[in-house]
């Protein structure tokens, strides 16, 4: 029962980040068709920010403020780079990503070194809420639900807001949205923000529970993409169902046959490609 | 397109009527093949050394073949250091475990990259653009992971070690490729002048001008009763098929094969090699693995922050140069 | 999205300017040590400087410095001045590690290679050096097989082996913590022969074995072994996980709050994992190769306040390994007037230590058979706090490593002399 529990327990924790990662790459691939690699290097950024902030405002303060630092600077890579690749082959948009993956984890290495830095969380969340399920620590309870608090925040900004609903109508159809007079150049800018907001959340939570050092985002950036691809392309529930069957399904697998956590999801990437290639809700539609 | 920058196009016009544009590419091959035959005898005088030369040829391979696919038939495989590095496990297995014999066992490795290959280009033959690009990213890691976490056959983290290139047995001579640095740099060079001009061949044939075709307009190439998925699942394996060969030789170079040669980002290594020599001209990703490799090589020797030069590297070809030096050079030869 | 060719132009030339500007900033940082004089003796370095080892390596660099630094002030090699050639091997790529091994010795011709962190490239490297006969020293590579059965005659090694540090930790494990074991072991070579070692060493004294885990290389989430190891009942949960791992590990099986039913220990342990845990994660008992703090032992003040002067940082044993191994080759060159490989291959088979390098008790020494330096081993316990902000661990009991080494014929190293 208790590996019941924990497996369950566990997949769900590594599936709401790799979610948490994978919403942010969907949201610009969708609108702006950037593969954005970097997205690791934000994540780090965002992670290293906390840290270097958390001394002045504490955990909670820095919960709020890094992953925003850290959508500005999207912002302005956005504005200043990649704007420069739309409507180019995509192969040019994941070089520049690339290119700038390596940048981001050498000057993360410049001004953090590279050794791991002690990143510290609240006592309140450090330990386990029960003796005899130990592994559920306040930390973990309190991350899956950041996760579903960041889910259905932005589920409501693009049901309910004016610039959700826009980032949407882009999806489907950009040169339409752009001919009724929107301002597709701004629209893309604050979606870009956007996702690299959630890419620096995530760094934020992965701290808490692994070491933090400049090559912390290389190991997740992996797995979203598959979850993506699982979910279906162009879907952001999709990426969610993907990023959380994939977690589960790692999860699992770590208990009974742990040199092949990672092949798994591959595996897995694999058969929905040969059975259905759009992924898994590829065909829905977008988050409705 | 520009006659110089199309192997194709530029023998049609050839043939009919003398261009600058072939005559321009003409020198480009014989100026390459002179300095890449005299390569070890100047290396050294201009600050380098014959094994970063050797580097240069297996590199330069590896991106020509990528390119193949990427520049010639317009599908863009971000995932090709699996198939390298398939080469390269596939050598260095085969000369430890099997037979101590290194024509053998570069047989065994392109055997296996070629194979993998065919598999996965077919279940993704229908995928295109970022799709296909994300796909072959991930599967590139399926391998990467096999390698990394099989410890008791590929030395997982560790590396393959534990075997060497053996001299070869020609029979009629016996060629030292193992303690003669430069004798292996002529092995490596004769490999590289075979698939080249296998290459060659293959885009001036019927087969490469209908790759080229799709390249340009996929629906029409369609119209016309081409079948697409066909071609582009046969270019990917004959594009694997070169960058595993090009692995097997990178892992006689070192006499080692690791995990790392499998990772994502090597294969990113590829390509912005044949984007930044030019990705429409035949030796650009010659041209571009030579400025990659020469350039990781000098930077990294000066600072420990040489990531973020290749990052500004890849950021200024994408922003400045997407055509690529020859992309440039070409028009500029032309005008 | 349509270029607009004003814009962007003037967009381009600023940026132009400032990456232009940031690179030439970067090149022209001095990477090369220098001293006066003509005809310097060189020592290339081949090390990662980036990727998951560069905290390891650049500590083993900034040694390396240090100790040309003295030399040249103490007056070079053989009445020549120094100079020291950094390479970066990068973490993980091999292939580049060979390269650049072959790029110091057949270009740059150094007298001497020192390397790797990563035991993968220690061997590799150590194939290019014996194949080009330059006297190669290891600092900080673990895996037996460097002076086990893939030692060459010119590779020596700073370090200790996981059979060494196995050895030195079971003692103390045994008799602080507890006879029942559970294992908690990276799945790779370096984490199967430490495990191994300590087995063997743990029956000796009566250990035993409840349990243990191979856990992938780069695992981020520990929860599930760390389950079974809570049902395994053991005395003692053994890490044998370095680097990222050591880390991950720690960290959560602190927050699940395992330390306090159980003892948490190792074998290895490294400074730069501790400063990288918080403060309440510094537990457990370990083994160091060498620490700062030794108030006893002459000479190791002067070197601790000489590398805090030069980085701000306290030295870390792979600071030391670094050290060790650029003055190794100078004391050996001086000794016997010549940089003839072979010759010194030979004569540091035996070769003692003085204590200003050695810089901890006892007399450490090459051991002929070898080629692997036989020191001191530091046994003791993390603390999350000492009277020193960097003092994080507390030496509890020093092992002769004479004892903690394997008898020379077991080592599985046949020294080919045939040159």
């Amino acid at each position: 029962m208790t590996q019941l529990i924990f497996n369950l327990f566990n997949g769900v924790i590594i599936g709401a980040f790799y979610a948490l990662m994978a919403l942010g790459l969907s949201l610009i691939l969708n609108l702006s068709g950037v593969i954005n690699f970097a997205h690791g290097g934000f994540l780090a950024l965002g992670a290293y920010l906390a840290y270097s902030l958390m001394p002045h405002i504490g955990f909670w303060g820095a919960l709020v403020a890094a992953p925003l630092l850290t959508g500005l600077l999207g912002i302005a890579i956005e504005w200043l780079l990649i704007r420069r690749t739309y409507g180019r082959d995509p192969l040019y948009s994941l070089l520049l990503t690339f290119g700038l993956a390596f940048i981001f984890e050498d000057v993360s290495r410049y001004i953090w070194g590279a050794q791991s830095v002690p990143y510290q969380i609240p006592a309140l969340l450090s330990r386990p809420l029960s003796l005899s399920y130990f592994f559920i620590t306040g930390y973990r309870v309190f991350m899956v639900a950041l996760v579903a608090l960041a889910v259905a925040a932005l589920y409501l900004l693009l049901t309910r807001t004016r610039i959700g609903i826009r980032i949407r109508a882009g999806t489907h159809d950009l040169a339409t949205v752009a001919t009724l007079g929107v301002n597709v150049r701004l629209l893309r800018s604050v979606n870009f923000g956007l996702g690299v907001y959630l890419a620096g959340l995530a760094g934020v939570l992965a701290a808490g529970q692994l070491g933090l050092q400049p090559t912390i985002g290389t190991s997740l950036i992996m797995p979203s993409f598959v979850a993506i691809i699982v979910g279906g392309l162009g879907s952001l529930p999709g990426t969610l169902l993907g990023g959380i069957l994939i977690g589960v399904a790692s999860g699992i697998t770590s208990v009974y046959f742990a040199s092949a956590t990672e092949a798994v999801i591959y595996v897995m990437m694999a058969l929905v490609l040969l059975v259905r290639p759009r992924g898994l809700l590829g065909e829905e539609g977008r988050l409705q | 397109m520009t006659a110089i920058e199309e192997p194709g196009s530029a023998g049609r016009r050839a043939a009919t009527s003398r261009t600058p544009g072939a005559a321009v590419h003409l020198l480009l091959t014989v100026l390459i093949w002179i300095l890449l035959a005299t390569m070890p005898l100047w290396i050294d005088r201009v600050g380098g050394y014959t094994n970063l030369a050797t580097r240069v040829l297996v590199t330069g391979l590896a991106a020509t073949g990528l390119n193949f696919l990427l520049g010639f038939t317009g599908v863009l495989s971000f995932g090709h250091a699996a198939y390298f590095g398939l080469g390269a496990y596939g050598v260095g297995l085969t000369i430890r475990y099997l037979v101590p014999s290194t024509l053998l066992g570069i047989l065994v490795g392109v055997g296996v990259g070629t194979l993998a290959a065919v598999v996965i280009g077919f279940l993704i033959r229908k995928l295109r653009g970022v799709y296909f690009a994300m796909v072959t990213i991930a599967f590139g890691q399926v391998f990467y992971f096999i390698v990394y976490r099989w410890n008791a056959v590929t030395g997982g983290d560790d590396g393959l070690s534990g075997w060497r290139r053996q001299p070869l047995d020609l029979g009629f001579a016996r060629i030292d490729i193992l303690g003669d640095q430069t004798a292996f740099y002529y092995f490596v060079l004769v490999w590289f002048a075979l698939a080249t001009a296998a290459m060659w061949l293959l885009l001036r044939s019927p087969f490469g001008h209908t790759l080229i075709a799709i390249r340009e307009n996929e629906r029409r190439a369609r119209f016309l009763g081409i079948p697409v998925e066909q071609h582009i699942w046969f270019s990917f394996v004959v594009s694997a098929f070169f960058a595993s060969l090009a692995g097997t030789l990178y892992a006689l170079l070192n006499n080692f094969a690791d995990p790392h040669s499998l990772r994502w980002d090597k294969s990113g290594e590829f390509v912005i090699m044949a984007v930044l020599g030019g990705m429409r001209s035949f030796w650009g990703p010659l041209l571009g693995a030579a400025i990659f490799v020469v350039l990781q090589d000098y930077a990294s020797s000066r600072t420990e922050n040489w990531m973020s030069l290749i990052g500004i590297l890849f950021v200024l070809v994408v922003l400045f140069f997407p055509r690529g030096v020859l992309g440039i050079l070409g028009r500029r030869a032309l005008t | 999205m349509q270029d607009h060719p004003l814009s962007a132009a003037v967009g381009r030339r600023t940026l132009l300017k400032g990456l232009v500007l940031g690179a030439a900033a970067q090149v022209s940082a001095p990477f090369i040590l220098k001293a006066r004089g003509e005809e310097p003796v060189r020592i290339g370095l081949d090390n990662p400087l980036t990727g998951t080892y560069a905290a390891l390596g650049k500590n083993e660099r900034i040694g390396c410095e240090y100790a040309v630094e003295e030399i040249n002030a103490k007056g070079g090699i053989i009445g020549r001045p120094v100079e020291l050639l950094v390479e970066d091997s990068t973490s993980g790529d091999t292939g580049t590690a060979v390269q650049k091994a072959r790029k110091l010795i057949d270009r740059d011709k150094v007298s001497v290679l020192i390397g790797n962190v990563n035991s993968a490239m220690a061997l590799a490297t150590g194939q290019v050096s014996n194949e080009l006969k330059t006297l190669h020293i290891v600092p900080g590579g673990h895996t037996d097989a460097v002076t086990g059965k893939d030692c060459h005659w010119n590779v020596f090694r700073v370090c200790n082996t996981t059979e060494m540090e196995a050895n030195a930790a079971s003692g103390a494990l045994i008799t602080n913590a507890g006879k029942k074991w559970y294992y908690i072991t990276p799945d790779y070579a370096y984490g199967h022969t430490l495990q191994a070692g300590l087995e063997k060493a743990a029956a000796k004294l009566g250990g035993t074995k409840v349990g243990g885990d191979l856990t992938p290389l780069g695992t981020t989430d520990f929860s599930a072994y760390l389950i079974n190891a809570q049902s395994a009942n053991p005395d003692v949960i053994i890490f044998l996980l370095a680097g990222d791992d050591a880390v991950n590990g720690l960290k959560q099986a602190v927050q699940f709050g395992l330390d306090k039913s159980f003892h948490l220990a190792g074998a290895q342990q490294e400074l730069e994992v501790l400063e990288g845990l918080p403060p309440e994660a510094r537990v457990g008992t370990w083994v160091f190769e060498w620490y700062w703090k030794q108030p006893d032992v002459p000479h190791v003040n002067d070197f601790v306040a000489g590398i805090r002067k030069k980085t701000g940082k306290v030295p870390t044993a792979r600071t030391w390994f670094g050290y060790t191994a650029a003055w190794t080759y100078a004391l050996i060159a001086n000794q016997e007037k010549t940089l003839d490989a072979v010759k010194l291959a030979k004569a540091l088979g035996g070769f003692k230590l003085p204590p200003e390098v050695a810089l901890m008790p006892g007399s450490p020494f090459y051991r002929a058979s070898d080629h692997q330096l036989i020191p001191s081993l530091f046994v003791g316990h993390a603390q999350s706090q000492g009277d020193d902000p960097e003092d994080l661990f507390h030496v509890d009991q020093v092992v002769d490593g004479t004892t903690a080494a394997p008898p020379e014929g077991e080592t599985g190293c046949k020294m080919n002399w045939n040159i």
